[in-house]
């Protein structure tokens, strides 16, 4: 049998990673936290991007609004996590046209799972906090892991910080344990203003004692009369 | 029907069959594939050859400055001294690029696709630095999910209707914007520099001393840095590369007539 030329065995061979001396993923660092009430809710994540252990800038942007009432927060790998933002705009507005309406908070936060689990096998490298109004006009708060799995919570925080950060939110916020009956409501008692306070306290803590949690933080408050934005410097150690 | 072989149909010995295995010159030489071995793996370049160093940015009042020094390393040699690590993309904005200087040519050449295709509209308006960023964002992001990486960090920098514009891309798509920006090396040796000395609206002659500082600095301590260096100079106005010229380094430091009277048991 003579050596046949046949160009599609090459597609058909497996790739091989073997001794790959570059990694497709890095963790740009960052937290992310939110918190929802009786009718608002509360977004944040600093401003701190880096690689390894240098700060790569000290101002981006970890927050992205998709809807008018459903804002993202997101840390992990920042070219992952612009894709995904990219990914859910496009089919945001797609639905738009579709339905000649935007899409509610729950929606999209199902949209979000089955968009990380549709990259099962090469994840979006995205640790997500999904914040806004449902459909009631009440504060929702969704978290996710990054191949999609979520749940709805009263507060939630994600990221390198993370551990830092939800233990004294568990104190503050004392969430009713799912399996209480009768069912307790899952956003909290606190106002607005005093979660935003919180939300201020929890970063300070957390800048202290995590490298890759700094520099500022950047607050987004959703309620009935619309978004706002808010800033706060941290340390820049 | 049976497909003749390029050897004319000839059944091919042990030997032809052989895929030609190739080896660098370079020390830690791995060997590589011209073409994938038939039933094999595909195997992409993993490892950069001629590679560029650090490339700086930041802005100042009237524009956006990038300076890169001319080197072009193959692995621990300084191979080639006269490389262009700046190019000018279009009339308003500059691509600085850090590693393989082949892929910054191959997107040298892409880009030049997208400018020429984007004024063939002729509809009076072009692509600015933002969209250009945008772009080669994409393009960076999209190569590193096919695992075949273009292996450079890029600083791009432009001014578009008065908006200066300063940003970054690595080679996995990680990027951001900032008022000062550098890459490789320059992220650990001249990025703090510009945290402690630059200022919003410096002078050109401000600025220019502020790059030259930043490379002197990586001329001392990166071994792949040389001498002969580029400023490219972006305004609303346009673009000025300048030509290479050489930094004045001293060596008469005090710390380095004597360098282990600084560090008591070395010799």
């Amino acid at each position: 049998m003579s050596m046949v030329f046949a160009p599609q065995l090459a597609e058909a061979a497996p790739t091989s990673h073997a001794g790959a001396s570059w990694s497709p993923y890095d963790n740009n660092g960052g937290t992310c936290v939110a918190i929802a009430g009786g009718d608002y809710c509360v977004i944040a994540a600093d401003t701190r991007m880096s690689t390894g252990f240098s700060i790569l800038t000290r101002d981006h942007s970890k927050i992205h609004q998709i809807t008018e009432k459903c804002v993202l927060a997101s840390s992990g790998f920042q070219a992952d996590i612009r894709a995904l933002q990219k990914n859910l705009d496009a089919r945001h507005q797609i639905y738009q046209h579709q339905h000649s309406k935007q899409m509610s908070c729950p929606a999209m936060a199902q949209l979000l799972s089955n968009t990380l689990y549709y990259k099962r096998f090469f994840p979006y490298y995205a640790f997500n906090v999904l914040g806004g109004l449902d459909t009631e006009g009440k504060g929702c708060v969704y978290t996710y892991d990054a191949v999609g799995s979520y749940e709805r919570s009263g507060y939630s925080s994600q990221g390198s910080g993370q551990t830092l950060i939800m233990p004294v939110l568990d104190n503050q916020l004392k969430s009713a344990s799912p399996l209480v009956l009768p069912p307790r409501e899952s956003s909290t008692p606190l106002t607005e203003s005093e979660a935003v306070d919180l939300i201020k306290d929890t970063f300070a803590s957390a800048a202290e004692r995590d490298i890759y949690t700094g520099d500022g933080v950047e607050i987004v408050i959703i309620n009935k009369n619309g978004i706002r934005r808010e800033t706060m410097p941290l340390k820049r150690d | 029907m049976r497909w003749e072989s390029y050897n004319g149909g000839h059944e091919a010995s042990e030997e032809e069959k052989q895929v030609y295995v190739g080896r660098s010159l370079m020390a830690s030489s791995r060997p590589f594939t011209l073409m994938p071995t038939p039933g094999g793996p595909i195997t992409h370049t993993q490892h950069p050859y001629v590679t560029g160093t650090s490339v700086l940015g930041l802005k100042y009042k009237d524009g956006v400055l990038i300076a890169a020094d001319t080197a072009g390393s193959y692995g621990s040699t300084t191979r080639y001294k006269s490389v262009e690590r700046l190019k000018q993309i279009s009339n308003n904005t500059v691509l600085g690029a850090t590693g393989e200087i082949s892929d910054f040519q191959a997107l040298t050449q892409l880009l030049d696709r997208l400018i020429v295709t984007d004024a063939m509209w002729d509809d009076g308006n072009n692509l600015g630095p933002l969209d250009i960023h945008n772009f080669l964002t994409r393009v960076m992001y999209n190569r590193r999910n096919k695992f075949d990486p273009l292996w450079n960090s890029l600083i791009l920098g432009g001014v578009k209707n008065g908006v200066k514009y300063l940003g970054s891309v690595s080679m996995i798509g990680v990027h951001f914007v900032d008022q000062h920006i550098a890459t490789g090396f320059g992220i650990h040796l001249a990025q703090p520099i510009f945290r402690s000395e630059w200022k919003e609206n410096m002078t050109l002659e401000e600025g220019r001393k502020l790059l030259e500082k930043a490379l002197l600095v990586l001329f001392y301590r990166d071994r792949s840095a040389i001498n002969k260096i580029q400023i490219a100079n972006i305004t609303e106005d346009g673009v000025r590369i300048s030509q290479p010229y050489a930094l004045k380094p001293t060596w008469n430091f005090k710390a380095f007539k004597n360098p282990s009277s600084a560090t008591p048991g070395t010799w």
